[in-house]
């Protein structure tokens, strides 16, 4: 990707990062592209925090007993590392950042239906991660991610200031689904019908249903642990008549789905990627469209399976089992999509398209592994080992985290106007993808051989695979600090992309890099869907 | 008419309505997931504990939750109303009807403060606060917490709706609103209605036995 002489020296001057530079100008802006890159900034900031707190881990495991950290500490820093990860960064990542970037970009709208609602949702988010944090900080809660009850509501750690922080970034998600859904069903250009939307749009949309319909019930379970460790309410505490299970009923409904609040955007993504990286426009959209609302749709009938070993039903857990095989389909149609796209496309190995590829084999490998998850025998078997660990790692992190940076390479120059170095960026993708791999492969092998999950220490004979995790998480970490280091300089030093520096056909690039206040002048007109290359474009080879 | 910063980025006036009505449906629905998670909580329990719920529901003030019902389903007659009224350019018969229905929301909160104030003394409060003598079942002090919550945040949004409805009945009065601009005081309207709808679930169950 180097610039051509014809390509201009300077940011076009009327770009949105131009208009106002004081703090005061980004602190009050309605701008959904501003409000995109505040969340963006403040989303990276903690996936760093969070990957802090993981190689802590992985380094107190390196060795049996103590390494670095005592047993409480160590619970606290997992918790510490899952509610920093879970809630405030791979919830909003994609999503508010990304989302709230382009999906007016992409309908060809100025911004979003409630631009003030959406300012709120910034100011939301840092309240309720400020607090999630003061609260891990003072009094470090022990829980997990998960708060289960009775520990939760008994445990001396100060849970509450975290199930405070999490409340009312909950409150943030849903105000930036419900955003979503009325700019998607309002806001679309004159011609662009349903069924021309880009795929990405069709993934936040889906994301936004679950986002609205899920979270309001997290809110009130939180709530009802808050009010049991405040006035001992009872509710989920057996001595008073309560039943723990509830809780769990309750909190997987939300974060069940929630898993696929993490997920879909990432797929979003992915259909974008492989389009533009393979011009070609998405092999059966239609089926994607679909799986998209599906996967949506059976999000909410699937929580059961978090609960084979809690005492379900026979036929209870044969029908969550069932449900959650659909997704699974779900799923592989879209894998099959994808492949069919990038078959005989005109592929640019690009950095986007590698994470997409790496993408593809996490959510694949993954997810057959969740399958195999849905078969309560072998649900038996590796219940709360560590194969949950790699499992969940593999499709939240594996998948999760792949799109999230390949979206943001792909939109980086649509963000800031300049591309980064093309090599550099590539080399640094296959790193993080082979960390990774040598990160949670060993974690798998470690589950299968009875090592429970959450645990300090461990007999001897473990000790080999936990030096080859924590040597692929080494890897993994500076992967990502490459990633950070050449982006941080390209922001300042990058050459200047131009309006389309990939050559995609995606909508978002109809408008000028980086776009103006107001996105359009005039309102773009959309003959056709997004990602129809002409035939002739699928032979001339492009600038790499 | 509407404020200009407001309608910037829409190509019509219609298409803004339309998504602020859209907004409010989304957030209705919200409303009834949160509440949903209480009202799923109360049907299990009160199958683990149905003596337990029903003798906790005997001791219910009937006529005060009827009265509450009867206060807030004219409050929502009276909204339904000043909206008509809005629509057919009539602003000040819609302020004077939305400040009515407003009136109505404040003594329903002053009938359930009575009822509060009766609970407490019975001591029929939820968890480790419960001392009620009449049904000592473990259940009961369930019922009363799910009680407590149930109301609670139902209390919580007629206090928020008060506020609205009093701050759309001064607007009105004043002639804020006219046909041509009846958005807020139709999602106002709406936001009171959900109020409404919850507490006709809300009264039977725990009221009625």
């Amino acid at each position: 990707m180097s610039p051509s002489a014809a390509e201009p020296e300077r940011l076009p001057p009327d770009n949105y990062l131009a208009d106002g530079h004081t703090l005061w100008s980004w602190l009050t802006t309605k701008d959904h592209k501003r409000i995109g890159v505040m969340f963006l900034g403040l989303t990276l900031f903690f996936f760093f925090m969070g990957g802090v707190f993981a190689l802590a881990l992985r380094i107190e495991l390196l060795t049996p007993g103590r390494t670095i950290m005592g047993h409480l500490a160590y619970n606290r820093m997992f918790t510490l590392h899952g509610v920093t990860m879970v809630w405030l960064f791979m919830i909003p990542a994609i999503p508010s950042a990304f989302g709230n970037f382009l999906v007016p970009l992409m309908i060809g709208a100025r911004d979003v239906a409630f631009p003030r609602l959406n300012l709120a949702s910034v100011y939301l988010y840092v309240l309720g991660a400020s607090i999630a944090l003061w609260g891990m900080f003072e009094g470090g809660a022990d829980t997990g991610w998960t708060f289960y009850t009775p520990y939760s509501t008994t445990t001396g750690t100060a849970v509450l200031p975290v199930l405070l922080g999490v409340f009312i970034i909950g409150f943030s998600t849903i105000v930036t689904g419900l955003n979503f859904i009325a700019t998607v069903h309002t806001l679309r250009a004159p011609g662009l019908g349903w069924m021309k939307l880009p795929l990405f749009v069709w993934a936040v949309y889906g994301t936004a249903i679950i986002q609205v319909l899920a979270t309001p019930v997290l809110g009130m379970v939180l709530l009802l642990v808050a009010l049991e460790r405040v006035v001992g309410a009872g509710i989920f505490d057996p001595a008073r008549g309560g039943d723990p299970l509830l809780f769990q009923h309750l909190f997987w409904f939300y974060s069940h789905p929630a898993v696929y609040i993490m997920v879909l955007p990432s797929m979003g993504v992915i259909s974008e990627a492989v389009s533009a990286f393979s011009r070609k426009n998405a092999l059966s959209y239609r089926m994607i469209v679909y799986s998209t609302l599906g996967i949506s749709f059976v999000g909410f009938f699937t929580w059961g399976h978090h609960m084979f070993a809690s005492g379900q039903s026979t036929f209870g857990a044969g029908a969550f089992g069932a449900m959650s095989m659909l997704v699974a389909i779900f799923t592989a149609i879209k894998i099959f999509s994808w492949l069919g796209t990038l078959y005989r496309g005109s592929i640019a190995v690009e950095a986007p398209l590698i994470y997409t590829l790496g993408f593809m084999f996490f959510l694949f490998f993954g997810g057959m592994i969740g399958v195999a998850y849905a078969t309560t025998s072998l649900n038996l078997h590796w219940h709360d080992t560590y194969s949950v660990v790699a499992h969940f790692h593999f499709i939240m992190v594996g998948a999760t985290v792949m799109a999230f940076l390949a979206a943001l390479h792909y939109w980086f120059p649509k963000m800031f106007g300049r591309t980064f170095p093309g090599k550099l960026a590539n080399g640094a993708a296959l790193l993080v993808i082979f960390g990774f791999i040598a990160t949670f492969v060993p974690q798998f092998l470690l589950g299968n051989l009875g090592m429970p999950r959450r645990y300090a220490d461990y007999p001897p004979h473990f000790q080999t695979l936990h030096v080859a995790s924590t040597t692929g998480a080494s890897l993994l970490a500076f992967g990502l600090l490459c990633i950070a280091g050449y982006l941080a300089w390209s922001l300042r030093y990058g050459a200047i992309a131009g309006d389309d520096p990939w050559g995609s056909e995606g909508f978002e690039w109809k408008s000028q890099s980086p776009p103006p206040t107001h996105n359009f002048p005039v309102t773009p007109e959309y003959p056709t869907g997004p990602h129809e290359y002409a035939p002739r474009e699928a032979e001339v080879p492009h600038a790499a | 008419m509407p404020p200009e910063a407001a309608t910037e980025h829409w190509g019509s006036e219609g298409a803004r309505q339309q998504a602020a009505h859209l907004g409010m449906w989304i957030f209705i629905a919200t409303e009834v997931l949160l509440f949903a998670s209480l009202f799923t909580s109360y049907g299990v329990y009160r199958s683990v504990y149905p003596e337990a719920f029903r003798a906790a529901q005997l001791t219910m003030d009937v006529g005060l939750g009827t009265l509450n019902t009867f206060l807030l389903v004219t409050s929502s007659i009276l909204v339904a109303l000043a909206v008509h009224a809005v629509r057919e350019d009539r602003p000040g018969l819609g302020g004077v009807l939305l400040g009515a229905a407003a009136l109505l929301g404040i003594v329903f909160l002053a009938v359930k403060g009575v009822e509060y104030a009766h609970h407490v003394k019975e001591g029929s409060l939820p968890g480790d606060f419960y001392r009620l003598r009449e049904v000592p079942q473990v259940g009961a002090s369930l019922f009363f917490t799910l009680y407590f919550l149930l109301t609670g945040f139902h209390a919580l949004h007629v206090t928020v709706g008060v506020g609205l409805l009093t701050v759309l009945a001064v607007r009105s009065a004043s002639g804020t609103f006219s046909a041509a601009y009846t958005t807020p005081v139709e999602l106002g309207g709406m936001y009171w209605h959900l109020v409404d709808v919850i507490w006709l679930f809300v009264y039977p169950i725990l009221y009625l036995s």
